[in-house]
């Protein structure tokens, strides 16, 4: 039951008023969510964080530092410290040859090089296979692990990995993110 | 060779109709004849194409710049919508012929979620203009590609005896199926 | 037809999905879980009443050439606000849910509702009518979701009640063409009756 007519003037005015309108309330709607999503993804780091590396009594988000990786980007390092000491050091890292897609982990590593533990954050792989690399039987390989002397390449590859059955690609996949990580760490030489 | 990676990907492996579930209403509207399906196909591969140019670079150089990323699904989906009306009206005065075979699939376009979600996924995915380009056009092809060959079996539907129950959509739901279980076996091209 | 009517016709008669067969990309994309689709389908509610609420409203006042951009923008609007505000507030959904969330915007559901409906009544009737529909898919996508779940994850609304995986491929994109194939020839069975 449109009763105004279509003319020029009128729908010009009634479009722009709507859209003006909608702009209006979107904006309102974005500053009062900003807080919290911002929020809530600060939280989703730092319970990463705690993951992968050991008990630490700093804020690493504070302290983040970018290093870069070599091929052209950085990763944010976050290190945890305990008493003022470098305890490990958390790293937000990615890989490009997940199977449906990327994959980011927090990979956390003690000051010697060593892998404390590792986490998903994000990853498109596929349910009850590639998923399965959140599994402590996937994953608890790599603790303790150091790569400098652990290659981090699958069996099929010549490496010591264990693999996921039937999800070679996303196990390759979840050691590139790593290996990723492992080097930026080495190549930014920290102690 | 990232491009070829892209193409078969789009195009089989992660095929956007029978692995992402985009663009399925139109897919089981339409795949009735395969004559229409080209026809849909045709149409649906020339606005994704331009969809995804027009979303790509208002991303860039509108909402990034202006920092106003919240504005995408609007402008988005406007984008989507005045450039089908664009088409159809410059389709109508170049081709007539051009238009008769598509005129009547274009509206349909804009709510096909695959022309948004191609937009959407292009920026997610982080591809630049080129690379937008090749996976869009794949992606297109992919739907195409999907759509014909239910088609095709549709029309053999025609001289079988389906069940009450069962004619019309969920034949057709429960095929796709099996489709997408075929395609599945793609998954080891790459 | 009463209120009561009008807010029924979206649950069975004229199921958005499950009769209409609109909304068909999201009910099979995020209908792996039952929380999933349980999450998808109040998001779409929302929306839905929202903008049959506002469309009712502002009918009157848009010029019937440009009242499809017009509901297009009323619509987004909406979608963008549920999207930022599950951001904000459900972030784990919002990550599960991904791109479905601003495809809301051309779930056929709700523009067709809009065109169908809230353009031409009031707006009380308009809100149980987006109520009713937004409750009717809701209502499909959880027991779809429900259905995959159990037979795929071997799990219900998250509790898992059998070890390891069930039949994968119900979580996968084949089982929900199947699913919900079945599903609507279920439907179809009961409306012959």
């Amino acid at each position: 039951m449109a009763n105004t007519e279509s003319t020029f003037r009128n729908m010009v005015l009634s479009l722009t008023l709507i859209a003006l309108v909608s702009s209006a309330l979107l904006g309102f709607v974005y500053e009062v969510t900003k807080e919290p999503i911002a929020l809530s993804n600060l939280n989703k780091k730092l319970d990463a964080i705690r993951q992968v590396v050991p008990e630490f009594d700093n804020n690493p988000n504070d302290e983040m530092f970018l290093l870069p990786t070599g091929e052209g980007d950085s990763l944010e390092v976050y290190p945890a410290k305990k008493d003022d000491m470098i305890i490990g050091y958390a790293i937000n890292t990615y890989t490009n040859m997940g199977f449906s897609g990327n994959i980011k982990l927090m990979a956390g590593f003690k000051p010697d090089g060593s892998i404390f533990n590792i986490t998903v954050l994000e990853h498109k792989e596929t349910p009850g296979l590639g998923t399965k690399m959140t599994d402590p039987g996937f994953k608890d390989q790599f603790i303790e692990k150091n790569p400098a002397e652990f290659e981090l390449r699958v069996k099929k590859d010549g490496g010591p990995v264990d693999a996921i059955t039937a999800a070679t690609i996303s196990s390759r996949a979840f050691c590139d993110a790593v290996q990723r990580a492992y080097n930026t760490l080495q190549k930014g030489e920290i102690k | 060779m990232e491009y070829i990676l892209i193409i078969i990907s789009a195009l089989l492996v992660n095929n956007i109709v029978l692995a992402q579930f985009l663009g399925v209403c139109p897919f089981l509207g339409v795949s009735t004849k395969v004559s229409t399906s080209l026809g849909m196909a045709a149409a649906v591969t020339f606005v994704i194409v331009l969809a995804t140019i027009a979303t790509y670079l208002i991303q860039v150089y509108v909402l990034d710049k202006l920092g106003i990323g919240f504005m995408q699904t609007i402008t988005f989906i406007l984008v989507i919508a005045a450039l089908v009306q664009m088409v159809e009206i410059v389709l109508k005065k170049v081709s007539q012929p051009l238009y008769q075979a598509l005129g009547i699939f274009l509206p349909l376009i804009t709510t096909n979620c695959a022309v948004l979600g191609v937009a959407i996924l292009v920026i997610k995915k982080d591809y630049n203009l080129l690379e937008g380009v090749v996976f869009s056009a794949s992606t297109a092809l992919g739907f195409g590609l999907a759509l014909i060959i239910l088609a095709g079996i549709r029309e053999q539907f025609e001289l079988v005896d389906i069940p009450k129950g069962m004619r019309g959509v969920p034949i057709s739901l429960i095929t796709a199926g099996i489709l997408a279980l075929a395609f599945m076996g793609f998954t080891g091209i790459v | 037809m009463n209120q009561f009517q009008n807010f029924t016709k979206g649950l069975l008669k004229e199921n958005p999905i499950l009769v209409m067969v609109l909304g068909t990309c999201p009910t099979l994309a995020t209908t792996s879980s039952s929380l999933n689709g349980l999450g998808m389908g109040l998001a779409t509610t929302f929306v839905l009443i929202g903008s049959n609420v506002a469309i009712s409203m502002l009918s009157k006042f848009i010029p019937d050439k440009v009242r499809i951009p017009a509901y297009i923008v009323v619509i987004a609007s909406f979608v963008t606000v549920v999207d930022l505000v599950m951001q904000a507030y459900v972030p784990d959904l919002y990550n599960t849910l991904g791109i479905f969330i601003p495809l809301i915007v051309v779930n056929c559901i709700v523009l067709g509702r809009a065109e169908a409906f809230a353009s031409k009544n009031t707006v009380w009737s308009s809100f149980i009518d987006g109520f009713g529909m937004g409750l009717g898919f809701t209502l499909a996508l959880g027991v779809l979701g429900a259905f995959r779940e159990m037979l795929g994850s071997g799990s219900i609304f998250g509790y898992k009640f059998l070890p390891g995986d069930g039949i994968l491929v119900f979580i996968l994109a084949p089982g929900a063409f199947i699913a919900l194939g079945y599903m609507i020839a279920l439907v179809n069975k009961i409306k012959q009756k």
